[in-house]
């Protein structure tokens, strides 16, 4: 079981991802719709609440094509095939900076600790990271830096 | 040069602890190797045939003497007290040891100097113009422009995974001396009909297996949204480069894949997002960073009693003569020239130099060139500065240290990969094939009537001794386990850059000095008067060429 790392801690999840395109959707879950289910299955899923909607993105997958509907979202999970995998780092920056996501920003799959400050100077704000991971190693990595040469996602 | 600041300094701080954890935690076992690699490649560590090698930074190839003091130092303490000044004006040790790069690492910070992004898939090192700022052919200082594209680059968030390295050049004169269109990114610095500066953007060059010219994606990008501008193209590709086939990786295959016309496109629709956003460029930033690169306070020398002064020692030592016509540059300031130190004497390989040879060009910058020196892709270094009276002295110190090889830009000054020595990519050895070339050819009489001539020799097809753009290009193959030489000419990296073409079949190391020595007979015997090498090819073709080096022996 992979630990969710938000806020500095690692802490509990509500969020599960959805599997299964045609399966019946339980009402009272917080799920991560896999984009093409969503695109399926849109009309009937604008009803639920946003905080129990999600989606999950390959970084192959086009952001924009959830661009309409981004503030219906709790939570969006941007997966990254490999660790040397960057596209994951600039669907991030187009969540937050291009499209407003205001919600949850969850880095998941095949990441490492010493990419958390870039993932989260990309908007990323909660990270899956593998089960032996250890919390002071993490929050080492994640403010690896205090000076920063360029402007991306970072807090005003 | 830039001078670093607190903001500076506190970065370099953090990256030297960063560093430090992560090879900690990779030799407790903490940190997997296939995750320790690109975090010690980012910081320019390879593991290598012999010994790991660290590739330190040197900023568009500007190096004051302090922190060629500092490199000395390392070379010396961490080394075998030597180094290897690279094609993209950066320097190697080639035999640290891995629990001791952090304190290397914090050894160079505290002269303002770094290993950040000189390999992996990342941004490179800025490269640059070694004439920057004195040429008289310069249209704007690129040096300011370099430093804000540095700046920018370094620890970008979104681009420390892209799916191949990223190199990107800089060019102010009409007169391309950093190869921009052999670079993923090229930048040429215009004017337009209005007197306005702006950057022409070339996309898509690039050296190793797939050679290819660069391609204008932008006329005149302003200034300002010069950095906006790149984010777009580093965007486009993070997104849409191949990550399937690490040989099919890089922006020009993109870029060819699309046609440059869509890249362009593509890119101008993601700009349009990113223009006018924070990573706008201000007046401000203008005006802060080009306070670093302001004149130095040159002399106002008597350039008749200096001029006098020169023709004297010439005409009393032809050595002198003969360095003066080959090492010595123009320069915008009267009284003033450039002199190209070469790293290229018979023997050594291209590009190395000793620990006390750093030190002595330190001094010798601090004596004449008002403390700094610049690298050169051909693996040479540059005093910018010097005063055309202090020449005769400067000849004789420079002399005395081995620097004084007069076959700046003939044949005989070669670019050179570390090839099969060192590098466990090459399929051949190079440096022994340069000291062949330049042994057979060590008539300097012969040399100067062959004139301007380049010739490069790469290892491998990655090709970072840039045979490609070589009037005359070698490259090592490898052949059922024997080491052959593969033959191009017609190559050219400046303005009219062009890629070589190789002549036919490939040659035993024996056979080079011999097959080179036949193409430059088919020159002198083709040539008209005043042409060089490239002149020549460019009329005759490759035909005569290839047809005197693989005749039948009568």
């Amino acid at each position: 079981m992979p630990k969710l790392l938000k806020a500095g801690s690692f802490t509990g999840d509500v969020w599960q991802r959805f599997d299964g395109d045609a399966a019946p959707i339980a009402e009272g879950d917080a799920l991560l719709f896999p984009l093409p289910v969503w695109l399926a299955r849109r009309d009937a899923l604008l009803a639920r609440d946003a905080s129990r909607t999600g989606i999950w993105l390959n970084g192959d997958e086009e952001p924009d094509q959830i661009a309409a509907d981004i503030h219906r979202f709790g939570c969006i999970a941007v997966n990254f095939p490999t660790f040397m995998d960057g596209r994951g780092f600039s669907c991030g920056r187009l969540l937050r900076e291009r499209y407003g996501f205001r919600g949850e920003l969850r880095a998941v799959g095949d990441i490492f600790v010493d990419q958390l400050h870039f993932l989260h100077r990309c908007g990323f704000d909660a990270f899956e990271l593998p089960d032996d991971t250890s919390l002071d190693t993490a929050r080492n990595c994640l403010e690896a830096f205090s000076v920063h040469y360029q402007a991306a996602c970072d807090p005003a | 040069m830039y001078l670093y600041d607190d903001r500076d300094r506190c970065l370099l701080r953090e990256r030297v602890r960063q560093f430090r954890d992560q090879t900690a935690r990779y030799l407790e076992g903490d940190l997997p190797e296939d995750q320790f690699r690109p975090l010690r490649l980012q910081n320019g560590l390879y593991i290598q045939r012999l010994a790991p090698m660290l590739r330190v930074s040197i900023p568009y190839g500007l190096i004051s003497a302090s922190q060629l003091r500092r490199l000395a130092h390392i070379a010396r303490t961490y080394d075998k007290g030597y180094a290897h000044f690279t094609t993209r004006q950066n320097i190697q040790f080639n035999w640290p040891q891995l629990p001791e790069v952090p304190d290397i690492l914090a050894e160079l910070a505290a002269v303002d100097m770094h290993a950040i992004q000189t390999s992996g898939n990342c941004i490179r090192n800025i490269t640059s113009d070694e004439f920057a700022g004195i040429a008289p052919d310069e249209v704007e200082d690129p040096r300011p422009w370099c430093e804000l594209v540095r700046h920018w680059s370094t620890f970008h968030p979104e681009f420390a995974y892209l799916p191949r390295k990223f190199k990107i050049a800089v060019s102010g004169s009409e007169s391309d001396r950093a190869a921009i269109q052999v670079h993923d990114i090229g930048l040429q610095l215009v004017k337009n009909a209005a007197g306005a500066l702006g950057f022409r953007v070339y996309v898509g060059g690039g050296l190793g297996r797939t050679p290819v010219i660069g391609e204008v994606i932008g006329e005149f990008i302003e200034p300002r949204h010069l950095l906006t501008y790149l984010e777009a193209i580093l965007r486009v590709y993070n997104r849409y480069g191949r990550r399937d086939n690490k040989y099919k990786a890089r922006i020009k295959i993109l870029v060819k894949a699309w046609g440059a016309e869509v890249f362009g496109a593509r890119v101008a629709a993601e700009w349009q997002h990113l223009k006018d956003g924070p990573n706008t460029l201000t007046e401000a930033d203008f005006a802060h960073v080009r306070q670093f690169f302001t004149a130095p306070a040159y002399a106002a020398v008597d350039v008749a009693a200096a001029e006098a002064t020169v023709s004297v020692c010439a005409a009393a030592e032809r050595a002198f003569a003969r360095w003066l016509e080959r090492n010595v540059r123009a320069h915008r300031v009267p009284g003033y020239c450039a002199v190209v130190l070469s790293l290229k004497p018979v023997g050594v390989a291209p590009g190395d130099v000793t620990d006390a040879q750093l030190d002595a060009i330190a001094d010798l910058a601090d004596r004449y060139a008002f403390g700094e020196a610049r690298v050169t892709h051909h693996q040479n270094l540059v005093l910018a500065d010097v005063r055309r009276d202090d020449l005769p002295e400067l000849w004789r110190a420079l002399k005395a240290q081995g620097f004084a090889t007069p076959t700046i830009g003939t044949l005989s000054d070669i670019i050179c990969c570390p090839g099969g020595d060192f590098c466990s990519l090459a399929n051949a050895k190079s440096i022994p094939i340069a000291e062949a070339i330049q042994r057979e050819f060590d008539d300097l009489d012969y040399l100067y009537d062959l004139g301007d001539l380049t010739l490069n020799i790469s290892g491998c097809m990655n090709a970072c001794g840039h045979h490609h753009v070589g009037n005359i290009g070698i490259l090592g193959v490898d052949k059922k386990g024997e080491e052959f030489y593969q033959i191009q000419i017609g190559g050219e990296a400046g303005s009219r850059a062009a890629l070589g073409q190789v002549l036919g079949p490939s040659f035993y190391a024996s056979e080079v000095p011999r097959v080179i020595a036949r193409i430059l007979d088919v020159y002198v015997q083709r040539r008209h008067e005043g042409e060089t090498f490239i002149e020549t090819y460019r009329r005759v073709g490759v035909e005569p060429f290839k047809d005197s080096v693989y005749a039948k022996a009568a």
